[in-house]
């Protein structure tokens, strides 16, 4: 192929000259994306990953068949093709894998000092590293998010966070000055599908470094790369026990949470489900987190710089299609600004590349499941109905799979369900403000205090602004920022507790 | 300094004082900006998209020579480069030579009945420092040799010391000067020290008359980067969306390699889409990218990286 069979006629410069062209009018200034210069695909080799047939529970150190002898199949989102299958734990599974984390915690964990812990969480952090790639492609493969959001941010914050905690595990004791820490025993880790290694990171890597023992129960959709985690474990020769991996759907999560021996629950998942683990709780001697969901206002100026705000909205809203639960899947947007923030980012959308996850240059990827699909069409539909206005970008979407184009709503009321509901997906309502008071007004009526995002070039303003946002973190100028050392959790039904940081240790110690 | 004859834009007020159109545009943040052009550098362009973009990037490349050692010789051996780069016969010839002045002559007698046009730096290049009658008679020297096109300096001294009419009055008047020849504004962004001056810069060449915007001469360091490239394609977007004219853009100086070369036209096509994959609206200053984009054209054509003496030095 050469440049002229792809390209506009390139014609050297005639027909440039300004007074010879007559000047569109302006109104109808119009871009165009896409015709000129395609890209070819460029997708990530697979074919040295392997992934197993089948995977039994991770328990004592060993790979156990479940009880029921039941096994569930995990696909992929892009192609609803099997990829594996996996082991249903129940209660007694649950049962066996808390004794295992007990006798692991009592027999070999509590007895190690904090230096020799922390030498196994630095090993764990460098064989994931060592095993990014692979770890990415299976990420994107089982979840359906794009290649390059797995390889550049999922797995170097994996490793981040097991390398941020082995750290601080041998200085406990300076983490609370004055204080004296000790472990609480045996977590029940349960986990949502949408950062499936990172989430499991976030929570093994605080709790091994603080000196408990792990039962983590993997979403049913998303269950692969805990079971290789599992096997970087085994080959870490982190002690039998110290960590178990118990795969399955809501009920294993629910005995998970439940189980009498269980000293502390975390939780990352749906509001609703939250409910529940804290109403299962009540009168118990179990700590709990829980890092629920998100209805995040992404707050513009019309000082901010614009250009930027619209990364940081498209960032905000469409990374990881949206299944983020600090998404900021609320734009407010200054009066002002509204015409030429929302043109700009009509534009950007445009130029959204949504498809193959394993493509390199795809931006926003699968679905992760039906019933996620299903959740995000109903809560469009509403907005539709509700009469909000709705722009899709014109994508192609593949055939096979779970798909939903990027979409924005404008001419949308704080009373839309759309504007109160976590959609969970691709889709942002927009709503415009006034004064920087009706901002936060607007911004903090939601029952969820996640996440927020400002965008001004006044920096009083950005700081006026974040002290009055009921949110875990705020953002200024910039979105999505995630480091382990910075403390990540929610006001109201967003949940409690902090992950990351020294405070991130916190819910995993009795602190005198 | 007023403005050399009527630009047309910078007229007399009711009061007689003149009135400027609205220089202002959107401030840019550097975190984010410097983020989002190093992101569209991870495009993974492969295979047929990498043997058109390259093709396509030698098509919009202004080959440069601006050395005080220019000769007649040198400038009408990178001519015959220039019009026929290689061999194969899909390689398109660059869109044009950049030379000094004096030497506009020699490179017009090289290049006749060719596609290659002639462009010549002046207004006292590099620095622009110099009264704005020689830099004028400059620019209408090199016309009179036979440029095409004129890439023009700003004085970045006044610019910096707020004289932003003044700025505007100098282009304009060197857009006047230049007659037919399309001008091109080299804003030398390495000297500016902010994104938003540079954003503000493009707004101000863009009202004043220029049809093309550049970042940089090549004697300033930090030349023509990504980040500095993207505010100004935004500029230019937001010029189309206000007047409907199609600016050109040329980032210049620094650029060396094919990768560098496909990176720039992946921010064209994510920023300003189909219609600026052009040689009329995007150019590519550049002195020794030519026989890299050839190299690696080679490669996919072969399949061997070819050696460095495989391509002509010119």
């Amino acid at each position: 192929m050469t440049a002229k069979e792809t390209i506009a006629p390139a014609t050297n410069g005639e027909t440039h000259a300004a007074p010879s062209s007559p000047a569109r009018p302006a109104h109808g200034a119009a871009l165009e994306f896409g015709k000129a210069w395609t890209y070819a695909p460029a997708p990530e080799a697979a074919d040295h990953v392997r992934i197993d047939p089948r995977y039994e529970l991770f328990i004592g150190g060993k790979w156990v068949a479940p009880s029921s002898g039941k096994y569930f199949d995990t696909v992929s989102p892009s192609t609803e093709q099997k990829l594996a299958e996996v082991a249903e734990g129940n209660e007694r599974d649950v049962d066996l894998a808390v004794k295992a984390a007990r006798v692991a915690y009592e027999k070999y964990w509590s007895k190690l000092s904090g230096i020799e812990r922390g030498k196994y969480i630095y090993r764990i952090a460098r064989v994931i590293q060592e095993k990014a790639r692979e770890l990415a492609i299976v990420e994107t493969m089982d979840g359906g998010k794009p290649i390059k959001e797995s390889r550049d941010v999922d797995l170097p914050l994996v490793a981040a966070h097991f390398f941020y905690y082995a750290g601080w595990a041998d200085k406990l004791a300076y983490a609370f000055p004055g204080r004296s820490p000790r472990p609480l025993g045996v977590a029940g880790q349960v986990i949502p599908w949408n950062f499936p290694l990172l989430m499991a990171a976030w929570k093994l890597a605080p709790a091994l470094a603080a000196g408990n023992t792990c039962v983590l129960k993997p979403a049913e959709t998303t269950p692969l790369t805990a079971l290789l985690l599992a096997k970087i474990l085994e080959e870490c020769d982190l002690p039998p026990g110290v960590v178990n991996i118990v795969t399955g759907a809501g009920a294993t999560g629910a005995a998970l949470v439940a189980h009498p021996d269980v000293d502390k629950v975390a939780f990352t998942g749906s509001t609703d489900v939250g409910k529940r683990i804290q109403k299962a709780l009540s009168g118990t001697k179990k700590k709990l987190t829980l890092e629920l969901g998100g209805k995040a206002a992404n707050i513009v100026f019309a000082d901010a710089p614009l250009d930027q705000a619209v990364e940081g909205i498209i960032s905000g809203i469409f990374f990881n299609q949206g299944h983020v639960c600090c998404a900021g899947s609320r734009l407010l947007v200054e009066e002002g600004a509204f015409e030429p923030l929302l043109r700009r980012l009509r534009d950007r959308m445009q130029t959204l590349r949504v498809g193959d996850p394993l493509d390199k240059n795809t931006d926003v990827g699968a679905i992760n499941s039906k019933m996620q699909l299903d959740k995000i069409r109903e809560l469009v539909d509403a907005g539709e109905r509700e009469g909000a206005t709705r722009f899709s970008t014109p994508c192609e979407l593949p055939a096979r799979g779970y798909w939903f184009a990027p979409t924005l709503f404008t001419g949308v009321s704080q009373s839309h369900r759309i504007a109160r509901e976590e959609i969970f997906g691709p889709v942002l309502a927009v709503m415009t403000f006034r004064t920087p008071d009706e901002a936060v007004e607007k911004a903090n009526n939601t029952m969820y205090g996640l996440s927020a995002g400002v965008w001004t070039d006044k920096g009083s303003k950005s700081f006026w602004v974040s002290q009055k946002l009921r949110a875990g973190v705020v953002w200024a100028n910039t979105y999505n920022k995630f480091d382990p050392s910075s403390p990540f959790g929610g006001y109201k039904e967003s949940g409690f507790g902090r992950e990351g940081g020294r405070q991130g240790l916190l819910p995993y110690l009795e602190v005198d | 300094m007023a403005a050399e004859g009527g630009n047309g834009k910078g007229a007399a007020g009711p009061s007689g004082a003149r009135t400027y159109p609205d220089f202002s545009a959107p401030t840019v943040d550097k975190v984010m900006v410097e983020e989002r052009a190093a992101a569209l550098g991870k495009r993974s362009i492969k295979k047929e998209t990498k043997v058109a973009g390259l093709l396509l990037s030698i098509a919009m490349m202004d080959l440069t020579t601006l050395e005080g050692k220019d000769s007649p010789g040198k400038v009408t051996q990178l001519c015959q480069k220039a019009m026929r780069p290689h061999a194969s016969p899909e390689v398109p010839p660059c869109a044009a030579i950049c030379v000094y002045p004096k030497l506009v002559p020699v490179a017009k007698h090289a290049l006749a009945g060719s596609s290659v046009k002639v462009a010549s730096v002046a207004t006292a290049f590099p620095s622009g420092l110099s009264a704005l009658d020689v830099k004028l008679e400059d620019v209408r020297r090199a016309v009179a040799w036979g440029a095409d096109e004129i890439d023009m300096v700003i004085d970045r001294g006044a610019l910096l010391a707020g004289e932003k009419t003044r700025i505007f009055d100098e282009i304009a008047a060197t857009k006047e000067a230049c007659g037919q020849a399309h001008l091109k504004v080299i804003l030398e962004t390495g000297e500016l020290g902010t994104y938003d001056l540079v954003r503000e810069a493009s707004q101000i060449a863009m009202l004043a008359g220029a049809d093309f915007i550049k970042t940089s001469t090549g004697k300033v360091t930090p030349a023509a980067t990504p980040a500095v490239t993207l505010v100004m394609l935004e500029a230019i977007r937001d010029f189309f969306y206000a007047t409907g004219k199609r600016i050109g853009m040329k980032p210049a100086g620094g650029i060396r390699t094919a990768k560098q070369a496909l990176h720039y036209l992946v921010l064209v096509k994510e920023t300003l889409g189909d219609a600026w994959l052009t040689p009329d609206l995007f150019r590519l200053g550049a002195s020794t990218l030519l026989n890299d984009v050839l190299m690696q054209l080679e490669k996919e054509r072969t399949g061997a990286y070819q050696s460095g003496d495989s391509f002509s030095k010119d």
